[in-house]
């Protein structure tokens, strides 16, 4: 249940931004999570709305952008899609393969007033 | 009030600090479409979820460094055996070099004293409800416990396959057990752990006669998370394979060594030609 760490860190970030830019209210946030990050998305959302409370992001809506997961095949020499860490190489059927993306917790943006 | 990084006691949501990444830029633009066209302003935030315990991370890092220290961050699931495995280990290398050990866990400091017993300082963090250490947690560990110059630090994490993987506590590198008392399958259930350890250590081999455990599986799975995983197979309580892993470790230490002494040597040279221009 690490995400309510994730979510503490998020309206940490979110909100003294906000605050140190004039602003009294966090209204919504965007994420960008990838496929591949050790994150339950149901959860997050559920941490989201406990830690929100009592802050001025109290009623922020959070919208979450799946990035898909990207890896560089070694043995193919070409960039290929991955969903699972454990996949083949949809190409080439092994396990030689390094990600290059799909594994991002970001917060890319928020909407405030 | 906390001196250290102004953290209050109980509050984690107000904690103030200086922090060295960007601060985000008005700007106005359309490319996010939601479909809930808001009255209020956009503004660009672009930072890493985990980029407060990225930065307490690179203190702690920054700390290991100027000590020359090699620190491990070990992860496992309850009851893989982490702690005898440490015991067994601080017995062989306290008379090498510093060792001292961090360890993570909900309640109790039986794991502390398991360690002082056999030989090296240890500090437990309790950390109540929460599932993980972080790297804010382990830099207050530090002000109780003596730095082990030139020697090894062994952080051992809460026991929990999922969300210490997340967290960077400023370590070399992140050593996960495994005991062949569980699924050989635990690198695909779990497979982000895997994927973000420099090492396998596969515990508990002398009940290898007594389990259902399909090595080859397991070591197969491992590498098809992470081809690059560095894996060693021992027990714990009887030693058979402890020698390779006391190896893996001393050779981590004479390379955290070895950087020390570069760094100190850089500065020596500097404050050399520094005295070379003044000296006249």
């Amino acid at each position: 249940m690490h995400e309510l760490s994730l979510c503490e860190g998020i309206i940490d970030a979110v909100t003294r931004q906000a605050r140190q830019q004039g602003f009294g209210r966090v209204r919504r946030v965007w994420l960008e999570i990838g496929a591949l990050a050790n994150v339950e998305l149901e959860a997050l959302r559920f941490a989201f709305e406990i830690v929100r409370r009592d802050t001025m992001a109290a009623e922020a809506e959070l919208d979450i952008i799946t990035l898909p997961g990207r890896a560089w095949c070694l043995d193919c020499a070409e960039p290929v899609a991955v969903n699972q860490y454990f996949d083949p190489c949809p190409r080439c059927g092994g396990y030689q393969w390094r990600l290059t993306g799909g594994n991002e917790m970001r917060i890319k943006e928020m909407e405030v007033d | 009030m906390c001196s250290t990084c102004g953290c209050g006691e109980s509050d984690l949501l107000v904690h103030p600090h200086d922090h060295t990444h960007d601060h985000p830029h008005e700007h106005d633009h359309g490319i996010v479409s939601h479909g809930h066209a808001g009255e209020g302003r956009r503004l660009a935030v672009e930072q890493d979820i985990l980029a407060r315990n990225a930065e307490f991370a690179a203190a702690n890092r920054r700390l290991f460094a100027q000590g020359g220290v090699f620190v491990l961050n070990l992860v496992s699931s309850p009851g893989s055996g982490k702690t005898t495995l440490l015991a067994r280990t601080v017995r062989a290398l306290a008379g090498e070099f510093p060792v001292a050990v961090i360890g993570g866990d909900q309640q109790t400091a039986h794991d502390a004293e398991r360690i002082r017993a056999a030989g090296a300082p240890a500090v437990q963090i309790n950390t109540g409800k929460g599932c993980h250490l972080d790297a804010h947690g382990v830099g207050h560990a530090l002000e109780g416990l003596p730095l082990p110059e030139s020697g090894v630090l062994f952080i051992e994490n809460v026991g929990n396959l999922v969300c210490p993987a997340d967290f960077d506590l400023g370590e070399a590198g992140k050593v996960v057990v495994l005991s062949v008392t569980e699924g050989e399958d635990k690198p695909l259930k779990y497979p982000n752990m895997f994927a973000a350890s420099w090492l396998m250590l596969l515990n508990k081999t002398d009940l290898l006669p007594h389990v259902e455990f399909d090595v080859a599986r397991c070591l197969d799975y491992a590498r098809r998370v992470n081809p690059d995983i560095e894996i060693l197979q021992l027990s714990a309580r009887t030693g058979d394979g402890m020698e390779a892993w006391l190896d893996w470790v001393r050779r981590g230490q004479r390379a955290a060594l070895a950087q020390q002494v570069d760094r100190l040597e850089a500065d020596l040279a500097a404050a050399r030609a520094r005295l070379a221009r003044t000296g006249g």
